[in-house]
C-alpha cells in the first residue's frame, strides 16, 4: 500500500467512525437526554391509557344499563299493564306507556335535563343545558367522572320516561289520550323533574353526595320514581273516580299470559335501573345487583306465601306482583345494603304490599284500577324508609367527615338521625305528588277533560281513542 | 230432517267426533260456547279479588241430520260423552224444513 493509499485508507476510516460516533450520540440523545423526565412521561401515558379503559367498561355498561332501564318501559311495562286490564282496552294500555318513550324524550333533549340535572338552586335546575348544551363526549364529574355526559343524561332519561308510566296503572281504562298526553308533560316538568333535582342534581336539596340540606338515601329512585308516581296513581284514582261498573262488574285481567311476560321483563330491566345507578362497572355495581335479585325474589316468596294462606293457593299474577312489588322497595336501598337485608326488605316488601292491594284497597274502596298505589306508592314508601334503617357504610361510603373517612350510613350502623332524613325525602316526594299532580289534574279537567264519555268507556280505549281493535280474529281471506 | 245440537264437555270432542264418523255421519259444524246449566261455576281470585265465573266454556257440535241416521247418532254422542258427573252436557233436536246446497241448488235431504 503506497503512501497516498494509506492516508486514503485512514481517511475514509476517520469518516466511517465519525459518522458511526454521530449515529451512536444522535441514538443515545434521542433516547434519555434525562431520565426522570422521560419515566413521568411514560407514567401519565399509562395512567391516561387506564382512564381511558375504564371508561370504555364503564360506558359499556351504563349504555347496557339505559337499553335495559328503556325495555322496562317498553315492552315490560306495557305488557303487564295491558294484560291486567280487559281485551277492549289492551292497545290504549300499552300506547300510555309507548307514547311516553316519544314525548318524554323529546322533551328531555329541548329543557327537562337541565331542569333535572343542571346546576341551578336545591328545587330545580336552570336552563344552563337548554337543547344539551355542553352535554357531549367530556364526562361531568359531580355525576359520574368516568363516563360521556351524554351517557349520563340519556340513562338518566330512561328513568324519565317509566316514572310517569307507571301513573297509567290507576286511571287505566278510562282517561282520554289527550287528556293523558297533555297530564304526563305536565307531571314530568312539575314533579318528575324537581324531584329528580332534589334528591340527585347538584345542590338539590336532598343530595346525599352534592350538598343537599337533608342528605336522603335514594339509590335509583325509591322517592324520585316509586313514592312521586305511586302517590300520584292514588290521587289520580281519587279524582278520576270509578271505572263505570266498579267493583261490581267484574273486571278480570284480560290476559296474565301478557302480564307474566311483562313482569318478567321488568325484573331483568331492574338490573339496569338498580346496578346502572352505580353510573359505573365497578364493585358497586355488583352490590346493588345482587341486592336486586334478592330482594325481587324474596318479594315473589312473600306475596305468593301471603296469597296462599289467605285465599289457597298462590297465583301466578301474585307471585309476579310479588316480585315488581320488591324491586320497587329495593330501588332506593340497592347500592346501600347487604344481601341478608335486601332479602328481608324484599319478604317484607311482598306480603306489605299484597295487603294494600287486597285489604286496604277493598277497606277504602278506591279504584287504583293496576295498583300503581298499592304496588309504587306503598312499597317505595316502605323501601326508602327502611335504606334508612340498613344502609352500611361497607356497601357505599356515601357519608365522609372532613378527612374523607367514611361515616356511619344507617340505623343499624349506629345513624338513627338517617331515619328522619329519609322521612323528609319521602314526606317531599308525598306532599309534591299530591300538590302538583292535582294542580295538573284539575287544569286539564277544566280545559280539555279527562274522562272518555261512557259510550267511549263501554267501547273501550281501542276503538275510541285508537281506531284499532287488540285482536280482530275474523280477517277477512 | 232433524237438527241434532250437542253441549259436550271439551276433553270429549275428540271421542264424539269418533263415534259420530263411525256410524256415518259427514258433516257437523263444532263451535266454541261459554254457558252453564246445573253445574256451578268456579272463583278465580286476581289480587285479592274474587270473581265468580259461571259461564264455563264448553263444546257445541251442531249437524243436520237424515232422519235414519239421528237415533244412532244420539245414541252414539251419549255413549261416547258421557262420564256419569254433573256438566257432561246436553242434546237437543229439533225438526228442519228445508236444506239448500249452495253450489248447485240441491234440496232436501240430498243436500245433507
Amino acid at each position: 500500500m503506497s503512501k497516498r493509499e494509506k492516508l486514503i485508507a485512514a481517511g475514509v476510516t476517520a469518516v466511517l467512525i465519525l459518522m458511526f460516533a454521530q449515529a451512536v450520540f444522535a441514538q443515545t440523545g434521542g433516547i434519555s437526554p434525562s431520565p426522570a423526565t422521560d419515566t413521568a412521561a411514560r407514567l401519565a401515558k399509562l395512567e391516561q391509557q387506564a382512564a381511558d379503559a375504564k371508561s370504555s367498561a364503564d360506558n359499556a355498561w351504563m349504555l347496557t344499563s339505559a337499553a335495559l332501564v328503556l325495555l322496562m318501559t317498553g315492552p315490560g311495562l306495557a305488557l303487564f299493564y295491558s294484560g291486567l286490564v280487559r281485551k277492549k282496552n289492551v292497545l290504549g294500555t300499552m300506547m300510555q306507556s309507548f307514547a311516553l318513550m316519544a314525548v318524554i324524550t323529546v322533551l328531555w333533549g329541548l329543557f327537562s335535563y337541565s331542569l333535572a340535572f343542571g346546576s341551578g338552586n336545591p328545587f330545580i335546575g336552570y336552563l344552563h343545558n337548554v337543547f344539551l348544551r355542553g352535554v357531549g363526549a367530556s364526562p361531568d364529574p359531580d355525576y359520574a367522572a368516568t363516563i360521556p355526559a351524554q351517557t349520563f343524561m340519556v340513562y338518566q332519561l330512561m328513568f324519565a320516561i317509566i316514572t310517569p308510566g307507571l301513573i297509567a296503572g290507576a286511571f287505566a281504562e278510562r282517561m282520554k289520550f289527550s287528556a293523558m298526553l297533555v297530564f304526563m308533560v305536565l307531571w314530568s316538568i312539575i314533579v318528575y323533574n324537581p324531584m329528580a333535582h332534589m334528591v340527585w342534581g347538584k345542590g338539590g336539596l336532598l343530595n346525599a353526595s352534592l350538598g343537599g340540606r337533608f342528605p336522603t338515601l335514594d339509590f335509583a329512585g325509591g322517592t324520585v320514581v316509586h313514592v312521586t308516581s305511586g302517590v300520584s296513581a292514588l290521587v289520580c284514582a281519587l279524582y278520576l273516580g270509578k271505572r263505570l261498573g266498579y267493583p261490581k262488574q267484574p273486571m278480570m285481567p284480560h290476559s296474565v299470559v301478557l302480564s307474566f311476560i311483562g313482569a318478567c321483563l321488568l325484573w331483568v330491566g331492574w338490573f339496569g335501573f338498580n346496578a346502572g345507578s352505580a353510573l359505573g362497572a365497578g364493585s358497586l355495581a355488583t352490590s346493588a345487583f345482587v341486592a336486586t335479585h334478592f330482594a325481587a325474589a324474596a318479594a315473589a316468596v312473600g306475596w305468593a306465601a301471603a296469597e296462599w294462606i289467605r285465599v289457597g293457593k298462590p297465583s301466578v299474577l301474585g307471585g309476579i306482583s310479588g316480585s315488581v312489588a320488591g324491586l320497587v322497595a329495593i330501588t332506593p336501598a340497592a347500592g346501600f345494603v347487604k344481601p341478608m337485608p335486601a332479602l328481608l326488605i324484599g319478604l317484607v316488601a311482598g306480603a306489605f304490599c299484597y295487603w294494600m292491594v287486597a285489604k286496604v284497597k277493598a277497606q277504602f274502596g278506591y279504584d287504583d284500577s293496576l295498583d300503581a298505589f298499592g304496588v309504587h306508592g306503598a312499597g317505595g314508601t316502605l323501601g326508602a324508609l327502611l335504606t334508612g334503617v340498613f344502609a352500611v357504610s361497607a356497601v357505599n361510603p356515601i357519608f365522609k367527615d372532613a378527612q374523607g373517612n367514611g361515616l356511619a350510613s344507617g340505623l343499624i350502623e349506629g345513624n338513627p338521625h338517617q331515619l328522619l332524613n329519609q322521612f323528609v325525602g319521602v314526606a317531599t316526594a308525598w306532599a309534591l305528588a299530591i300538590v302538583g299532580t292535582l294542580l295538573i289534574l284539575k287544569l286539564v279537567d277544566a280545559t280539555i277533560g279527562l274522562r272518555v264519555s261512557e259510550e267511549e268507556e263501554v267501547q273501550g280505549l281501542d276503538l275510541s281513542q285508537h281506531g284499532e281493535e287488540g285482536y280482530y280474529w275474523e280477517t277477512p281471506a | 230432517m232433524t237438527k241434532v245440537e250437542a253441549v259436550i264437555q271439551n276433553s270429549k270432542l275428540d271421542a264424539v267426533k269418533t263415534a259420530l264418523q263411525e256410524i256415518g255421519v259427514e258433516g257437523m259444524t263444532v263451535l266454541e260456547v261459554r254457558g252453564h246449566g246445573r253445574q256451578k261455576g268456579h272463583t278465580e281470585v286476581y289480587r285479592g279479588r274474587e270473581y265468580s265465573v259461571d259461564l264455563i266454556p264448553k263444546t257445541k257440535i251442531e249437524m243436520v241430520l237424515a232422519d235414519a241416521l239421528v237415533d244412532k247418532a244420539v245414541h252414539a254422542i251419549l255413549g261416547a260423552a258421557r262420564t256419569g258427573k254433573i256438566g257432561d252436557g246436553k242434546v237437543f233436536l229439533s225438526r228442519i224444513d228445508e236444506a239448500i246446497r249452495i253450489r248447485n241448488d240441491e234440496r232436501g235431504e240430498g243436500a245433507l
